[in-house]
C-alpha cells in the first residue's frame, strides 16, 4: 500500500483524445518526494529543451503535494508545471484551495496533458472515471463562471475546479488558472493550457487517503494546530504587523496600507508616494473593504483565513487574496474601489495580479512618452480608471496593441522597439515581480532575487527576518525562541546584525553567512513544493508551525518514507539542482541571474559579483551556475550530468568551477 | 446520552450539543478531515471527507456556509421540502437537515452505501470536545454539554410488563435475539 500519495497519475493525450491512469515508481517518491520534485523529474524526461512552450510537447503538469489530503493542517497545494510562454524557462505556480486533496481522493497525485486538444474541452475527473467533455458552450466565458457552470451541468456542487478565463484561452503571456479562492498566476501557465485547448479541469473523489503511522502523525497535526492558536494571540515583537503573524499577508484583514502604499511603487513600479496614506484614505479605503468584503475565507483544512469574498456593488462576487488586493489600485494610480471592482474582471479573465497592472501601466508609459501613439490606442476613454479597463479588454482579447501587451512587458517592448525596453524595467528572468524599488543593496534578496528558479520575489522570502531589529537586546530575544534554525549558527548572524555600522548591509551579513541563510530559505520552499505545504505556516513567515526539525517526522509518518533531517536536506537540494538543470538545459545562465537593475538605488559590483561567486561555489555550480558533475552525481542526478556533458553544456572530467567570470557575455 | 440515577425518582441526563456559528465558519472543512481520521479503522489510519459525519455544505459565491452533522437514518425521502431564506440569502433545500436520506449523498459511506451517524466522538476514555470541536479554530463550532433533571419515566415498568408477556410467549431467549437483532440495526 502506498501512504499519503495514491501512486498513480493520470495521464491525457489531448491529441488523441486518450486517457491512462499510470502506477508510479515509488523510487521516484524516495528521491523527489512529490508535487514540484516528481513534476520536474517528468519534465527533464519528457520535454526536451527544444520544444516551445506552446507546443504539443510541451507538458502542463497539475499535481498534489505528497502529503496533500492528508490531516496535516495547511498542506493543500496544487503545483502547477511547464515551461513558461514569458520566461522560456520553467513555472512552477501554485494554488491553494481545494483543488489538490480532491485529486488525491480521486486516486491520482498528477494529471498530466500533453499534446493539444482540437477543440476547447474540459477535463471530468469522478474517481476511476475520467472524461473529456467538450467545453464550447464556456468559451469566453470567466474562470468563476466557467467552474459554476459546468457544476451546474454535472449537478456536483462538491467538485473542484480549476479553469481559465479568456486570457488563457487566448494564451495571453501572464494568464493564470483560476480555482475560486486560489490562483496558480505566475509565468504565463494559464496560456499553456489555452494552448492546449483546455479550459477546466473538473475533480471529485471520495477514496481515502493512507496515513502510515497514524498516531505519530495526528500528534504533529495537533501541535501545529496547538501552535498556530498560541501565536494568533502572540504575534513577534518588532516587526511589522504583516511580518508578525502566520499564513500569507493578512491583505484582507489588515486595513492600515500605510506601510504598502508609502514603500511600494505606484504605476509602472516608478513613483514612490510618501505621505499618501492620509486618515482620510484610511477611512476611505477601510469604507471600501467593509462594504464589499462579505467573509474571511480559507483553504482546505487550514485555520488561517488569508482570502476573503467580495461583493463589489453591481458585480458578481469573487473572491481575493494577499497582495492582488492593492496591485491594480497601485498600477492605476486610483483607490481601492476601482482596485477590488477592476480586479473582479481580472479574476473572471484570468490574469496574472502582479504582471497584469504592470502591464497596462506599461502600455501607458510608453503612449506617454511618445513610442506608442494614438493611434495605437484607439476607442480608449479619457479618463484614467476606464483606461484600465480598455486596456485589460484589449489585452485578453488579444485586439490592437492589447496583442502586443499580452506578451507582457519584456516581449512587448522587443516587438515595439524604439527604446520602449528601458520601460519594461521590473523583470527578473522577463517575468514582472512586486513593484518594489529600495536604497540600499540586501545581499540575501540580492542572491535570491537573481538566482531564485521561482523568479518571483514575494514567493522567495523565508524563516530569516527581513531586516536586523533595532537593537541587541531585541535580536537576543528573538533568537532565545527560535528552534526553527536547522543550526545554531543562524542565531548569531542574527544577533550580530545591525542597522548600521560595521555589520550592517550590504557588507553583513558577509558572503558566507548569506549564502547559508538563502539556502536555508530556498531549502524550505522546495521542501513545502514536494509536499503540497503552504509556505504561509512554513517557509514564508517568521517562526512557523513546519520547519526542518518536525518535517521529517511528517513525511515519515505520514509517508512511510524513513526520513531525518539530512536525508530531507538531501532531497530539497537534489529538488533545488533538478529544477536548475531544467532551466539551465533551457539556457539559462549567469548572465540572466540578475535583479532588476533599478531595484536598488546603491549597487555594489563588486560585492556582487563576490556574492555570485560564492554562492554557486557554495551551491556546487560552476561559474556559470550550472551544477558541476561532481555535485549532480552526488545527487544521484547522474542522468543529467550525463546528458549535458553529451550536450556539451559541462565538460567531462571538469568537476571544478571554472574561472570564467560573471562579465561574460549572456549565452543564448 | 449518559444517565445518571440520583436520589428517589429524580434522575439527570447529559444533553451534548454543538452550537453552530455559520457566521464563523470559514470554509476550509477541517471538521470533515478530522472526522474521517477519527472514524477510521485503525483511528487516524486515513482521512476521507466523503466519510466524514459532518459536513460543510457550503457555496462560497453565495456565502452560504452550514455545517451540518449526521443525524438518523431514514428509509424515505420527505414527501415535502422546505427553502429557508435567511439575511436574503436562500439555502438549498435539505441544507438544514441531518438525516442521511436516499435523497442525497451525505453522510453514507462511499462504497457501501451504509449510513453515516454523528456519535460524538464517543471513545474511551472520552475526549474533552469531539474532534470537528477541536479542529474548528474559527470557533463555528462550540461543544456544549449540560444536566437536565428528568422525572424517571413511568414507562419503564410498562415496558417490563410487556416484555414478560412476551416472554410467556415466546420464550425468554427468542425475545432476547430478537433484540440483540434490533441493537445491531440500531
Amino acid at each position: 500500500m502506498r501512504f499519503a500519495e495514491t501512486g498513480f497519475n493520470l495521464e491525457v493525450d489531448l491529441s488523441r483524445g486518450n486517457v491512462e491512469r499510470v502506477a508510479t515508481d515509488p523510487k521516484d517518491t524516495e528521491l523527489y518526494l512529490g508535487g514540484l520534485g516528481t513534476s520536474a523529474k517528468l519534465m527533464w524526461d519528457r520535454v526536451p529543451p527544444e520544444a516551445e512552450p506552446f507546443s504539443p510537447e510541451n507538458l502542463l503538469i497539475f499535481s498534489a503535494g505528497l502529503l496533500c489530503g492528508t490531516p496535516a493542517p495547511g498542506c493543500n497545494r496544487t503545483i502547477v508545471s511547464t515551461f513558461s510562454p514569458q520566461t522560456k524557462l520553467l513555472a512552477y505556480s501554485m494554488m491553494g484551495g481545494f483543488w489538490a486533496p480532491e485529486l488525491k481522493h480521486a486516486g491520482y497525485d498528477k494529471v498530466i496533458l500533453r499534446g493539444k486538444s482540437p477543440d476547447l474541452v474540459y477535463l471530468w475527473i469522478n474517481n476511476d472515471k475520467v472524461e473529456i467533455r467538450d467545453a464550447s458552450h464556456l468559451k469566453g466565458k470567466g474562470a468563476v463562471e466557467t467552474a459554476d457552470l459546468i457544476k451546474k451541468e454535472l449537478k456536483e456542487p462538491k467538485a473542484q475546479v480549476a479553469a481559465i478565463g479568456m486570457a488563457g484561452e487566448n494564451r495571453v503571456y501572464f494568464a493564470s488558472i483560476e480555482q475560486g479562492r486560489s490562483s496558480a498566476s505566475r509565468g504565463g501557465i494559464g496560456a499553456v493550457m489555452g494552448d492546449k485547448g483546455v479550459k477546466a479541469i473538473v475533480v471529485r473523489g471520495t477514496k481515502d487517503v493512507h496515513i502510515a503511522k497514524p498516531a505519530e502523525f495526528m500528534e504533529l497535526c495537533n501541535y501545529v494546530l496547538k501552535y498556530i492558536k498560541a501565536r494568533d494571540g502572540n504575534p513577534i515583537p518588532g516587526v511589522m504587523p504583516i511580518l508578525a503573524g502566520l499564513g500569507s499577508p493578512q491583505e484582507m484583514i489588515v486595513h492600515d496600507e500605510k506601510w504598502h502604499t508609502e514603500n511600494f511603487m505606484w504605476g509602472n513600479s516608478r513613483l514612490r508616494r510618501k505621505g499618501f496614506w492620509t486618515e482620510e484614505v484610511a477611512e476611505n479605503w477601510t469604507n471600501t473593504m467593509e462594504s464589499m468584503r462579505t467573509r474571511l475565507i480559507s483553504c482546505y483544512n487550514c485555520p488561517m483565513k488569508c482570502g476573503a469574498t467580495i461583493s463589489p456593488p453591481g458585480l458578481p462576487t469573487y473572491m481575493m487574496k494577499c497582495f492582488s488586493k492593492l496591485t491594480y489600485t497601485m498600477g492605476a494610480m486610483s483607490d481601492l474601489e476601482f482596485g477590488l471592482r477592476i480586479a473582479q474582471s481580472a479574476t473572471e479573465y484570468g490574469v496574472d495580479g502582479f504582471s497584469a497592472p504592470q502591464v497596462m501601466a506599461f502600455g501607458l508609459e510608453l503612449l506617454e512618452a511618445g513610442i506608442l501613439t494614438d493611434k495605437d490606442f484607439p476607442g480608449m476613454p479619457d479618463d484614467n480608471e476606464g483606461k484600465f479597463y480598455w486596456l485589460l479588454d484589449k489585452i485578453v482579447r488579444r485586439e490592437g496593441i492589447g496583442d502586443t501587451l499580452a506578451n507582457g512587458t519584456h516581449w512587448a517592448a522587443e516587438q515595439i522597439g524604439n527604446g520602449a525596453q528601458e520601460f519594461a524595467h521590473n523583470n527578473i528572468k522577463k517575468l514582472e515581480q512586486l513593484p518594489l524599488k529600495l536604497g540600499m543593496l540586501n545581499p540575501i534578496y540580492f542572491l535570491m532575487y537573481s538566482t531564485g528558479e521561482k523568479i518571483n520575489i514575494t514567493q522567495i522570502e523565508g524563516n530569516f527576518p527581513q531586516a536586523p531589529f533595532a537593537t541587541r537586546e531585541e535580536r537576543e530575544e528573538f533568537v532565545k525562541d527560535w528552534p526553527h534554525v536547522p543550526d545554531e549558527k543562524f542565531k548569531e548572524y542574527f544577533v550580530e546584525w545591525e542597522q548600521r555600522g560595521e555589520k550592517s548591509i550590504p557588507y553583513y551579513p558577509t558572503p558566507d553567512a548569506t549564502c547559508e541563510i538563502v539556502n536555508w530559505q530556498e531549502q524550505m520552499h522546495y521542501i513545502d513544493d514536494s509536499l503540497g505545504m503552504c509556505a504561509g505556516l512554513s517557509s514564508f513567515p517568521l517562526k512557523p508551525p513546519y520547519h526542518i526539525h518536525n518535517l521529517p517526522t511528517f513525511i515519515s509518518s505520514g509517508a512511510g518514507i524513513d526520513m531525518d533531517k539530512d536525508e530531507l536536506i538531501q532531497i530539497a537540494k537534489r529538488n533545488r539542482n533538478l529544477v536548475r538543470a531544467l532551466n539551465v538545459r533551457k539556457g539559462m545562465r549567469r548572465a540572466d541571474e540578475k535583479p532588476p537593475e533599478d531595484h536598488w538605488r546603491k549597487r555594489f559590483p563588486e560585492l556582487e559579483t563576490e556574492l555570485m561567486d560564492t554562492y554557486y561555489k557554495f551551491k556546487g555550480w560552476n561559474s556559470q551556475g550550472i551544477p558541476t558533475e561532481e555535485s549532480l552525481n552526488e545527487l544521484s542526478l547522474d542522468y543529467i550530468s550525463k546528458d549535458f556533458i553529451q550536450r556539451g553544456i559541462l565538460k567531462d572530467g571538469e568537476d571544478a568551477p571554472s574561472g570564467e567570470t560573471s562579465t561574460e557575455k549572456e549565452q543564448k | 446520552m449518559e444517565e445518571h440515577a440520583v436520589s428517589g425518582h429524580k434522575k439527570t441526563k447529559t444533553v451534548k450539543t454543538i452550537r453552530i456559528d455559520v457566521d464563523k465558519c470559514n470554509g476550509c472543512r477541517a471538521c470533515e478531515v478530522i472526522c474521517s481520521a477519527f472514524h477510521a479503522s485503525p483511528r487516524y489510519s486515513s482521512s476521507n471527507s466523503a466519510r466524514s459525519r459532518i459536513r460543510v455544505i457550503h457555496d462560497p459565491l453565495r456565502d452560504i456556509y452550514v455545517p451540518v452533522y449526521a443525524g438518523d437514518y431514514s428509509m424515505a425521502e420527505c414527501a415535502g421540502r422546505d427553502k429557508y431564506t435567511i439575511d436574503g440569502k436562500e439555502y438549498d433545500e435539505c441544507a438544514f437537515c441531518r438525516a442521511s436520506c436516499p435523497s442525497r449523498d451525505l453522510f453514507k459511506e462511499p462504497d457501501s452505501g451504509l449510513p453515516l451517524k454523528c456519535d460524538m466522538c464517543e471513545s474511551d476514555p472520552s475526549l474533552s470536545e469531539p474532534m470537528c470541536v477541536q479542529w474548528c479554530l474559527a470557533d463555528a463550532l462550540v461543544y456544549e454539554e449540560r444536566e437536565e433533571e428528568v422525572v424517571e419515566e413511568e414507562q419503564q415498568e410498562e415496558i417490563e410488563i410487556g416484555l414478560e408477556a412476551m416472554a410467556n410467549k415466546h420464550g425468554v431467549q427468542k425475545v432476547m435475539d430478537t433484540l440483540a437483532r434490533m441493537t445491531k440495526k440500531a
